[in-house]
């Protein structure tokens, strides 16, 4: 935090959080152009992921997946007025201080990219900008947010078009949650050792139900029906990598997808907006994977 | 006890609910156009406004709020609420839909990006000091003589408005949602 002449705070988590509170019940969408990031604007995404390659293409094309071009983030920056955000490499705090400087609106520090630290993640309390990470289970995710990270996303399996990993973070999240809400005071100490997390955030999701700020889904969301299948099991908002700029009419993908995480709850649109919409991305079979992406992160 | 709804498309809903709880008012969730029958109010929440305005247009609900509110459906909007009210926007997408029922012209994310959002007190005309949490807030530029400026704040760029009235149509620059305090909420009610 800093201040300012007026007696202002910056980069408070207030004003961190608050922004992932922004963008529930939104779709936040993976672009790699301003092509794409306009198409996406247009859907009414609530924000885009501005990167180089999506998940699928890193998943085929192999080799070391780093930080995008700073030009490219500035271009997509400039052409729409949606919060931009963009990835860093897990533990790479540098290219986090690259991402700062270029004035994203947030980094999702990433397992989709090549991890740079198999220890440490990065220290987000030290940044003005928010930060995202992916969780498969609670005490993942609550190390991350002792470390800072703002917003919480399930990790699913990204570019493989498949939402099976993601409904089993998602499932265990919640179920974890639960554990949590009804275990005595005394049960909590234990607990927190089981999760590998913070005590005090460990009391804090058991005295409030829910994680301290928000969760949202990612990890192979291809069609409509999978938002809503998502949203339904609490993930407050989605983001979608390759399932819209690798299916066959992206346009309308965008469009159908944002209005199901909208209307989640109301079979008739959802039904509506899934009708003929052309190919969703070809996707892939999870347990034949040579590369599981969701074991990154410590 | 007035019926009061929140627009339920995207955005902070869940905050304002708990807002009109506090006050014990029942937020009642707003996706559909019928579901504006009968209400006495209706609150445009925080999130992100060309999202809004693109499920405002699919959900019809646009057509049904716009006359609605011209025949006098009393609104307060919260930043990206306040965008959707406005008479015009600045820096937003072209063409940018709005209801222009606040005789404003907002500059979106007037205050800079993310990495400027911030906190700072703001003394509101009969209320006092109250917490301003500003998230990529839009900032008001100009104002009609019919629009009644209850807060201001200099951050550092001059004085602009932060909240302001025009009869039954409210807007705020930030989220007072966001914090425990649901004086504008109340304000808002005590008005119906």
């Amino acid at each position: 935090m800093s201040s300012n002449p007026s007696s202002s705070i910056i980069g408070s988590a207030l004003v961190k959080r608050g922004l992932a509170d922004m963008l529930r019940g939104g779709v936040i969408m993976d672009v790699v152009n301003p092509e794409q990031a306009k198409i996406a604007e247009d859907a009414g995404a609530v924000a885009v992921m501005a990167l180089e390659r999506v998940p699928s293409d890193i998943r085929r094309d192999g080799g070391v997946a780093r930080m995008s071009d700073p030009q490219m983030i500035q271009e997509i920056q400039a052409i729409v007025t949606i919060p931009v955000m963009a990835k860093a490499r897990i533990g790479h705090f540098a290219e986090a201080q690259i991402l700062q400087a270029l004035d994203v609106d947030y980094i999702d520090e990433s397992e989709v990219l090549t991890p740079a630290d198999e220890e440490n993640h990065i220290d987000k309390w030290g940044f003005t900008v928010p930060f995202v990470c992916g969780a498969t289970n609670l005490g993942e995710a609550l190390r991350r947010i002792g470390e800072g990270a703002c917003l919480i996303r399930s990790k699913g399996e990204a570019g493989t078009g498949n939402v099976v990993e993601a409904v089993r973070h998602l499932r265990t999240i919640n179920a974890q949650i639960r554990r949590l809400v009804s275990a005595d005071a005394s049960e909590l100490f234990s607990l927190a050792k089981d999760l590998q997390a913070p005590l005090p955030l460990v009391q804090e999701v058991a005295a409030t139900g829910r994680l301290p700020v928000p969760m949202f889904c990612a990890g192979g969301i291809s069609t409509p029906a999978d938002a809503a299948l998502v949203l339904q099991l609490g993930a407050e908002a989605v983001f979608v990598g390759s399932g819209i700029f690798k299916s066959e009419d992206p346009n309308r993908m965008a469009r159908a997808i944002v209005e199901a995480t909208t209307h989640f709850e109301d079979a008739a649109v959802v039904a509506k907006v899934s009708t003929g919409l052309g190919a969703a991305m070809r996707g892939a079979e999870t347990s034949t994977l040579e590369m599981r992406l969701a074991e990154r992160g410590w | 006890m007035p019926r009061v709804g929140v627009l339920a498309l995207q955005g902070d809903v869940r905050e304002h609910v708990a807002m009109l709880h506090a006050i014990g008012v029942t937020g009642e969730l707003i996706k559909r156009p019928e579901q504006l029958e009968g209400l006495d109010g209706i609150i445009f929440p925080g999130g992100e406004s060309t999202t809004m305005a693109h499920l405002l247009a699919t959900s019809g609900l646009q057509l049904a709020l716009e006359e609605r509110v011209a025949n006098g459906l009393p609104v307060l909007g919260t930043c990206a609420g306040l965008i959707l009210l406005s008479h015009k926007v600045l820096d937003g997408r072209d063409q940018q839909w709005s209801l222009r029922a606040l005789d404003v012209i907002v500059r979106r994310n007037g205050y800079g990006r993310q990495i400027a959002s911030f906190e700072s007190p703001v003394d509101v005309k009969g209320v006092g000091v109250v917490p301003g949490v500003f998230i990529r807030a839009p900032r008001i530029e100009a104002w009609g003589k019919d629009v009644e400026v209850l807060a201001k704040l200099d951050h550092g760029d001059g004085p602009h408005p932060v909240l302001v009235r025009q009869g039954a149509i409210w807007g705020c620059s930030f989220h007072p949602e966001l914090t425990n305090d649901s004086w504008l909420h109340q304000m808002f009610t005590s008005s119906l």
